[in-house]
């Protein structure tokens, strides 16, 4: 039985992310027995071949002139159409934005469940067994699929690559099912100022709280952000006062982030924020309070007025970038 | 009864007759998850219940809708036990008309479950517009709006932060990775709902007051069967003690060289 792996594509280029999930892909299939099938929507073909190195033997792709952008409807025409020709053990997605949107419109056409922001994804006893985060990761919940096809968005950034299987994938049509329709159509896609980098996709973020004392102050993390290839990040209460926008919001209602390096500056520890950060890699603490609960969960603190620990600190990683 | 109509209807425009807004009641932010004996189950004592975040700003914009055409319903809808009322009675403090309540008891339900539920009661109402929050600050799926517009076949947009209503059409912005996708949509739709899409109000002594009067209507849910098995719900690996490297901008060539030489993240 295969693996079917919804491959993203944006403006013509395949997304890492789904890279990640081919890599799981290839795992799961290695212990299940079956190939790794991608399926991707597309105006043409974004290079698919090459993700034969990351795992996916064969990938259909379905092709229409208005699929250059994401179109919900008809994706999800593609990838029910790939479903019904492979009879998939697993459908994979990324947990991406366009993941999140997907996957539950394909579990609702083929009646199963899925499985949502996975972190983990096994083979135990013959079965796949998801581990995926709730309450923004205060617990977390292991489920099983009695249907006979499982469906499961597997958070970015948790899970390597796939990469080494050293050789190209099939790239095969595929038909289906789907005539456009102007009930939903996207009409334009707006770039965030500065090219940011999403901070569900950034390796380091640098996250700011009511400490920073007002919005025009975020500039010195700002500093250090530019300093790390970071991206900056922000606590509820900064976005709550207006001073950082919602898309910059980590915790239960914001993002859950799991970059390899987090700098939580000037931000006590709410629980609702430690819910949506706690499963960084390495987590660092600037807090002039010693009994901040921030510094429960950090791996290095540093004590202090933030306003003379940031700004020293990004001359030291500048430092360290000439020496490098 | 809601007590703002001065406004006469403009009926020289397409108003929306009907919105629903399906909402759950969540655990408050602040709760710290316990795990109840069963090992599969939220230990639910001592938690505070409310309205799902997202969902407030659902309700909040169905609202405003209603309000700025100067007619229409809006219909809170949700499914749970006995205690869910609160919730639905916060709804329409807030200002919905009236409110639904598909009763369930025992485990709670997979989205799928819920899903079907919701859209069986949803199907013969007809409604313009249905929305949702972007997800339960629960179980954080994210799927119930979809899975529900496409059992009744009708378009949805997820996470909508910027809302614009046109007649039988509706501009709407949703937050994709780095940057905003804006779409088009025409109505009857679904939409859920993200933080950013206004500010919820909170309910007025007098809606509170009003909302006693209006009506809840219950009955049995019709989940079908699960599609998805909860083995456990589990804590997560706790994260081991952490250090403080030094006080003040003096820590802060400490610092660089651990996440160099120790952490090995920059």
């Amino acid at each position: 039985m295969s693996i079917l792996v919804f491959i993203e594509q944006r403006d013509g280029t395949v997304r890492s992310t789904s890279r990640e999930v081919l890599g799981v892909a290839a795992r799961l299939a290695g212990e299940l027995g079956g190939p790794v099938v991608g399926v991707s929507a597309a105006a043409a073909d974004p290079g698919l071949a090459a993700l034969g190195d990351a795992g996916a033997e064969q990938v259909l792709l379905a092709t229409h002139e208005s699929f250059g952008r994401y179109d919900a409807a008809g994706y999800t025409a593609a990838v029910v159409a790939a479903a019904e020709k492979v009879s998939p053990k697993a459908i994979l997605f990324s947990a991406s934005a366009m993941g999140k949107d997907l996957a539950p419109r394909v579990a609702a056409r083929l009646g199963v469940g899925l499985a949502a922001d996975c972190t983990a994804l096994d083979v135990e006893g013959g079965r796949i067994v998801a581990t995926r985060p709730v309450f923004a990761g205060k617990a977390q919940q292991r489920l099983a699929f009695p249907g006979k096809t499982a469906i499961a968005s597997l958070r970015p950034k948790v899970f390597p690559p796939g990469a080494g299987a050293g050789k190209a994938g099939a790239v095969e049509p595929l038909a289906f099912e789907w005539s456009p329709d102007a009930n939903a159509r996207v009409v334009s896609v707006e770039a965030a100022s500065g090219g940011k980098i999403d901070l569900t996709e950034s390796e380091i973020i640098v996250s700011g709280g009511r400490g920073l004392k007002g919005p025009e102050h975020f500039k010195l993390l700002e500093d250090l952000a530019a300093a790390l290839g970071a991206t900056v990040g922000a606590s509820r209460a900064v976005v709550d006062a207006g001073w950082r926008p919602h898309s910059d919001q980590v915790g239960q209602t914001g993002k859950t982030v799991s970059p390899k390096l987090y700098f939580a500056i000037g931000i006590s520890g709410a629980i609702q924020h430690l819910a949506g950060m706690s499963s960084s890699g390495c987590i660092v603490a600037i807090n002039k309070d010693a009994e901040a609960p921030i510094f429960k969960v950090a791996d290095y603190g540093i004590v202090g007025d933030l306003f003379e620990v940031v700004p020293a600190l990004t001359e030291e990683v500048k430092k360290l970038n000439a020496a490098v | 009864m809601w007590a703002a109509a001065p406004v006469a209807p403009d009926m020289t425009k397409e108003s929306v007759v009907l919105q629903v807004v399906c909402i759950k009641q969540v655990p408050d932010t602040e709760t710290r998850v316990k795990v109840a004996a069963d090992g599969v189950q939220l230990d639910s004592a001592g938690v505070t219940w409310v309205m799902n975040p997202y969902d407030e700003y659902a309700v909040e914009e169905a609202l405003r809708i209603r309000e700025k055409a100067g007619a229409g319903e809006v219909v809170a809808l949700t499914l749970g036990g006995p205690g869910v009322t609160s919730t639905l009675r916060n709804a329409l403090a807030m200002g919905a008309d009236r409110a639904i309540h598909l009763t369930h008891d025992g485990s709670p339900p997979d989205p799928l479950q819920i899903a079907r539920a919701l859209a069986a009661e949803l199907q013969p109402l007809g409604a313009q517009i249905v929305w949702f929050g972007r997800q339960a600050v629960d179980d954080d799926a994210a799927q119930v709006g979809p899975i529900v517009a496409e059992m009744l076949g009708i378009p949805c947009v997820t996470a909508v932060a910027k809302f614009e209503l046109n007649g039988e059409t509706a501009k709407v912005e949703r937050e994709i990775e780095g940057g905003r996708e804006v779409l088009e949509v025409r109505l009857p739709a679904a939409f859920t709902a993200d933080k950013g899409l206004n500010e919820p109000r909170y309910a007025s002594l007098k809606g509170i007051m009003a909302a006693k009067k209006k009506t809840i209507d219950a009955k049995p849910a019709a989940p079908g069967e699960p599609s998805l098995e909860v083995l456990a719900l589990e804590l997560p690996p706790a994260r081991g003690a952490g250090r403080v490297v030094g006080e003040g901008p003096a820590a802060v060539a400490e610092l660089v060289r651990v996440l160099r030489e120790e952490a090995k993240v920059i």
